[in-house]
């Protein structure tokens, strides 16, 4: 037995030494340095929860409750949560249940699963190309010179009540080929009979995909809906390519906050209290997680 | 929905078969739209990339074919005067160690959380779910000061370490799933037969698990190449930026030059593109890996 706690340690110790260094206690660390300013990445100057309060009452581009409706990185990012998750879960639905009935099923889902391959920084430039101003460079632009002559091409990502929409749009377009691709799998394994049997009772196709499908795919859209809104709680990349939170602010997410305060504006201590927040929004899915496990050790 | 049914097609009525081939007309004019708005981004900065500069300035790139002139310009500038070439050669400086030493380093672990009983193998592997979720975001700051104090930030050795480290959790989530799911007489009869441990990993399980270590590598492959974050904080240094972080650095200065934005993406994304398209099996099998329990 002691035999085996030796070797076993031994084979985990790299690995453990790397954890506790890089994950752990960094962890610890920052949850200390949110208390403080923490100017040169170390603690200086205890402040108690002064970062905390002057994020929620004094940051009008964290949490700015004093117009409606409510601006700021806390809300922009409600608002991803919402829009993003839908979008990518949804099309990525639409997209898994069509092309299974197509012949060209490979083709349509490798075209819509090619921008998960490459970085959020590329398709920040794809869709800042997108969404240029000029008419001679984007197409949305030019579309829309196109139909409406008379219209002014559209600054998507130079106006306040646009930006957040236009960056998640370029977000479902990343993130959707994940969901059809895992919604198609689980699609595929479902049992055959049980739809057969609802098209002889009489069941149109439109019914047995409400009554029966949906159903039946409920856990897989349980399971990706969660690795989405987990997604959108640690995003950056594209929000720092696109737009760099701007117009104004106008266009910051959590995930960004943390890096904008820390490594721009040059408050660790500040930036740090956001990083803490961002641990605190992903503790339910940590519970999640360890639950499953419990669940698949029991059967 | 398809062909399924083919001895009942003859009862059907012809009002319901017209409205089948409206419906099936429908689903394929959806895909069609969809297929198109989600290759016109990429197409489009693709064919950009490939024209010269006053080009770019006079006209939409849907244009481009009449008349067709196309130049390879854009990309000579950039990987040479912008440094794209540079940075390129830092990507698998970067990204080649760093998919190399977590699939080491995660296997012996999850061997041993697999099939090694020994004290503390629970706590570790909650300890490893809770981290698959925790963004890196909360390391960054410690790590740096870290980093800094030791001379680690903008050297190789620094980025490998901490990228090592980052991929450690799902690696080790990875490979744990899959070591356990051995057949468990093989490794029970090679005890007998009077192997130890470090043999029975080494000739047995690592042989038998190339899938998952493939998936795993490409994933954890694609992921240190794609990824900003981490670079721009570890590596921001000109001399030894990735190509996501000399990128960001161009946007700075040349954001509407797109004759150099758009050869320069295009330079970033032809080895995840080509790993793409040559492993995409083992790829996809990686990256969702994390979201499908087994």
């Amino acid at each position: 037995m002691s035999k085996n706690n030796l070797l076993g340690w031994f084979f985990v110790f790299p690995a453990v030494i790397l954890i506790v260094a890089f994950l752990i206690y960094p962890t610890i660390r920052t949850i200390q340095l949110s208390f403080d300013k923490g100017l040169g990445f170390k603690p200086t100057e205890y402040v108690g929860f002064d970062n905390y309060v002057n994020l929620f009452t004094r940051d009008r581009f964290f949490f700015d409750i004093s117009q409606f409706p409510p601006h700021g990185a806390v809300f922009n990012t409600v608002v991803w949560l919402v829009l993003f998750t839908v979008g990518t879960v949804g099309i990525g639905l639409v997209v898994a249940v069509l092309a299974n009935s197509v012949r060209y099923e490979v083709l349509i889902k490798t075209i819509i699963f090619i921008p998960m391959a490459i970085s959020f920084t590329a398709a920040g430039i794809i869709w800042r190309f997108v969404y240029s101003p000029d008419v001679n460079t984007g197409i949305l632009n030019a579309i829309l010179i196109g139909l409406f002559p008379s219209a002014d091409p559209i600054p998507w990502l130079g106006r306040i009540d646009i930006v957040n929409v236009a960056l998640i749009v370029a977000g479902i377009w990343i993130w959707t080929g994940f969901c059809m691709v895992i919604l198609s799998a689980a699609l595929k394994g479902l049992p055959q009979e049980i739809m057969e049997a609802a098209q002889v009772d009489g069941a149109n196709s439109w019914q047995t995909f409400w009554k029966i499908t949906i159903p039946m795919l409920m856990p897989t859209i349980a399971v990706i809906t969660t690795t989405m809104v987990i997604n959108v709680l640690k995003a950056f990349d594209l929000v720092y390519i696109m737009t760099a939170g701007g117009p104004r602010g106008a266009s910051r997410i959590i995930g960004f906050t943390m890096y904008w305060e820390t490594f721009q504006n040059g408050k660790p201590g500040y930036g740090s209290a956001v990083a803490v927040i961002m641990l605190l929004l992903m503790l339910p899915f940590v519970i999640v997680n360890i639950r499953r496990f419990r669940n698949q050790e029991q059967s | 929905m398809a062909a399924i049914v083919t001895p009942t097609q003859q009862v059907i009525p012809p009002r319901k078969r017209r409205k089948i081939a409206v419906s099936r007309w429908l689903v394929h004019v959806t895909l069609f739209v969809l297929a198109v708005i989600w290759l016109t981004p990429s197409v489009g900065l693709l064919i950009t990339s490939f024209r010269p500069r006053e080009a770019i300035a006079s006209s939409g790139w849907w244009t481009a074919f009449t008349p067709a002139r196309f130049t390879f310009e854009n990309y000579a500038l950039v990987l040479n005067a912008q440094g794209m070439g540079d940075s390129f050669l830092n990507s698998f400086k970067i990204t080649l160690p760093s998919t190399f030493f977590p699939l080491f380093f995660a296997s012996i672990a999850a061997y041993a959380l697999a099939w090694v009983q020994f004290r503390g193998r629970n706590v570790l592997q909650l300890v490893i779910l809770a981290l698959l979720v925790i963004p890196i975001q909360i390391t960054l700051v410690p790590v740096l000061q870290f980093f800094n104090q030791f001379k680690l930030t903008g050297t190789y050795l620094g980025i490998w370490i901490a990228h090592t480290a980052y991929g450690m959790p799902f690696a080790i989530y990875l490979l744990t799933n899959f070591f356990s799911s051995l057949p468990r007489e093989i490794l029970e009869s090679a005890k007998i037969d009077g192997a130890n441990h470090w043999v029975i990993f080494s000739r047995i399980v690592i042989p038998l698990s190339v899938p998952a270590l493939a998936s795993l590598g490409i994933f954890q492959f694609m992921w240190v190449w794609n990824d900003l974050l981490v670079a721009l904080i570890f590596m921001s240094d000109p001399a030894s930026q990735p190509v996501t972080v000399r990128i960001q650095a161009l946007l700075g200065t040349y954001a509407t030059e797109w004759h150099i934005m758009s050869a320069a993406a295009f330079i970033s994304m032809s080895i995840p593109l080509m790993v793409f398209f040559a492993l995409q099996r083992y790829f996809v099998a990686g990256l969702t890996a994390g979201a499908v329990k087994t």
